[in-house]
């Protein structure tokens, strides 16, 4: 197999300009691999800095209920709430190597624009944070976050305006800046090395959540689902369970306003996606008869992504993987049945993950060992989801407090 | 394109390049027209595509404009057809990869040299990956479709020599880092860029990224056989119209 590829999809699809980047990049991080201290120096600041290893919680009330015994991996309680830390601290760390002084990122729900603000304040790198202009509306307590860190925010305002514009925007910033900077990308997709290498990095929770339910439950799962946006939640997850095919492992898609709609972002869950390159990679596109991108939909804004890790791509063609969707609707249900259930607050991008598996419960036998990967924290998503709840003590604090600040400005 | 750049007596060859769809096809049209009236020899016809990674803000909104406009690759490419019959100039096809893939690979190639265009410049299929499109520019083209290869500043001096060996027609060398339609600087730094590039091939050199005076054609023709023109045409063409664009084009030579 060609390096870079799984079966058909990967590759470096670049333009010539980058390509000595990609080669540096690549030469570090083949080499980090096989530097066990390397590892060992990744494991020991995720512990002090990260809080890993993430507990594994028995989600004692949902197995109950569902005749289950359902653990729910907490990336939620990760660094700046989600599982972006794993490969930000990882990346962070190739920087150095490679002594280069600024980053840069896309960000979609802002988790990785966080994410890699928090990294750069720590690390001491100049950071600039490239977010659609529509995402920059839905995650605004995000974008406040990231400017407080000392993170640049430009607002992107090209095509559809979300995550795949941003992508196309840091692109254009690294084509004339990778001798002083670093493109940190943010899921397991892009050019070779970037889905293998942020999957690496994903691995810990794979590494962790085998461990762990092998010593709670005595055994290994029958099911793990993960939400799959670009894909490194559910990369890092599987991988712990990937050699075992008795293990079923499951990605959850944003099935938006129902598949039959269009509006979606499911690229392997639907038949709608086909084979294309874009964004430096093979994989299955959402895209027009020509090989123009559609626009996607999802509530969640980290998932809302026309593209889907090449690694995914192939062990779905393999039949490893097996995707589903979940709608924005059943991601808002289960959301609240979770907070009301066990307590946790989820991000709408992992409620995906949540809402996939409960939505299979039933066909599963009982006592079955369930593992769902909670990705992240829901408390960015507090106007998403009080919009979708209609909550009105929420409206009428906002209400309040936009009189307010439009009384201060006149 | 070898022959042709070769059996030139004028000091620099004129590469223009647009948008195809942007503002639309019988503005492209009108266009094209000034463009060779205005003594353009060479011509890139942009396919557009949603994720113009190698393209800078200016290219990049037209591509979107002309998407949202409606265009679609078979009428472009039948547009492209119209515009091979009705001017003697060579014509050349930039797009991304996708395109190809969407149409089918062999069957883009195919119709390109059926429809007589001249060579392919696709910015994000680098020479690894491009081995399967190169042989079908020899099998459709018989000698007459050529595989454009990008050179630029940064790739190395065995990259460049690689790059070099599966080069024809002539070889794009982008003068800078960066994006399209930003300043650049032509001075002693691209001579030594445009010297390795020799060292690397022999066929002509066209120069891009940034060109936009009399000034700058000047400094080039000591260097390179072709200028490439892009974002400072589509400026004046959005802020003075069609017609200034040819009298752009004669002010520059
Ligand atoms: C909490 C959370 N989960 C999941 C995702 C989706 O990304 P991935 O599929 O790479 O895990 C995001 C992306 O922003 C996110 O913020």
């Amino acid at each position: 197999m060609k390096k870079g590829y799984f079966g058909s999809y990967g590759g470096a699809f670049i333009p010539e300009i980058l390509h000595e980047t990609f080669q540096q990049l690549t030469a570090q991080y083949e080499a980090a691999r096989s530097d066990p201290a390397f590892w060992a120096e990744y494991i020991a600041l995720m512990e002090n800095y990260s809080g890993r290893p993430t507990p594994l919680t028995y989600a004692a009330n949902l197995s109950k209920q569902l005749n289950k015994e359902i653990y729910i991996k907490r990336e939620d309680l990760n660094q700046t709430g989600a599982h972006k830390a794993n490969n930000v601290m990882g990346q962070g760390l190739l920087v150095k190597r490679m002594g280069k002084t600024r980053v840069i990122a896309e960000t979609g729900a802002g988790q990785h624009g966080v994410a890699t603000a928090t990294m750069a304040a720590r690390m001491g790198f100049e950071c600039t944070i490239y977010m659609g202009a529509v995402d920059v509306e839905r995650q605004r307590p995000n974008v406040f976050w990231m400017q407080q860190l000392g993170a640049k925010v430009v607002p992107v305002t090209s095509g559809s305006q979300t995550l795949k514009d941003a992508v196309n925007e840091a692109l254009r910033d690294w084509v004339g800046s990778m001798d002083t900077t670093h493109y940190v990308l943010g899921t397991a997709c892009g050019a070779h090395p970037f889905p293998e290498m942020v999957s690496w990095f994903q691995s810990v929770i794979g590494k962790e959540a085998r461990e762990q339910i092998i010593k709670l439950a005595g055994r290994l799962p029958d099911r793990v689902y993960a939400c799959v946006g670009g894909g490194s939640n559910a990369m890092g997850v599987f991988q712990g369970f990937l050699e075992n095919q008795e293990v079923e492992l499951i990605g959850v898609e944003a099935g938006g306003k129902g598949i039959s709609t269009g509006q979606h972002a499911a690229r392997l869950a639907s038949s709608d996606a086909t084979d294309g390159v874009a964004q430096g990679y093979r994989t299955f596109f959402l895209q027009d008869s020509d090989g123009q991108m559609l626009d996607t939909h999802s509530v969640a804004a980290g998932l809302d992504y026309v593209g889907v890790s090449p690694i995914l791509a192939d062990l779905h063609s393999k039949g490893r993987v097996r995707f589903i969707a979940a709608t924005d609707d059943a991601v808002v249900e289960a959301l609240k049945f979770l907070m009301k259930n066990e307590g946790l607050i989820a991000a709408l991008e992992s409620s995906h993950a949540v809402a996939g598996a409960l939505a299979e419960m039933d066909g599963l036998a009982d006592g079955s060992v369930v593992i769902i990967n909670l990705s992240g924290r829901g408390d960015k998503d507090i106007f998403t989801v009080a919009d979708a709840l209609g909550d009105p003590g929420w409206r009428q604090f906002i209400a309040q407090k936009a009189k307010q600040y439009a009384g201060e400005s006149s | 394109m070898e022959k042709m750049i070769r059996s030139t007596k004028k000091p620099i060859l004129l590469m223009s390049h647009l948008v195809l769809g942007y503002p639309g096809i019988e503005e492209n049209r009108q266009v094209i027209a000034e463009m060779v009236a205005g003594g353009v020899d060479l011509m890139e016809l942009q396919i557009p595509f949603s994720e113009p990674i190698a393209d800078g803000p200016m290219i990049a909104k037209a591509n979107q404009d002309a998407l949202d406009n409606g265009f679609k690759v078979r009428a472009g490419l039948d547009f492209v057809a119209e515009a091979v019959k009705a001017h003697k100039i060579p014509f050349l096809i930039m797009t991304y990869y996708n395109i190809l893939m969407a149409y089918g690979v062999e069957e883009f190639i195919k119709e390109a040299a059926r429809i007589g265009v001249k060579g392919l410049i696709i910015p994000d299929l680098p020479p690894q990956e491009a081995t399967e499109a190169i042989a079908f520019c020899q099998k459709y083209g018989q000698g007459e479709l050529d595989w454009i290869q990008l050179m630029t500043p940064t790739s190395s001096d065995a990259r460049l020599a690689e790059i070099g060996k599966n080069a024809s027609g002539f070889v794009y060398c982008v003068a800078r880092k960066g994006v399209t339609g930003k300043k650049t600087d032509f001075g002693d730094d691209l001579a030594k860029f445009i010297k390795r590039c020799r060292a690397a091939t022999n066929l002509p050199l066209a120069v891009g990224f940034g060109v936009k005076s009399a000034a700058d054609v000047s400094q080039l023709s000591e260097l390179a056989e072709i200028a490439v023109v892009g974002t400072a045409a589509i400026k004046i063409h959005e802020e003075q119209g069609a017609k200034a664009v040819g009298e752009f084009f004669k002010g520059l030579r």
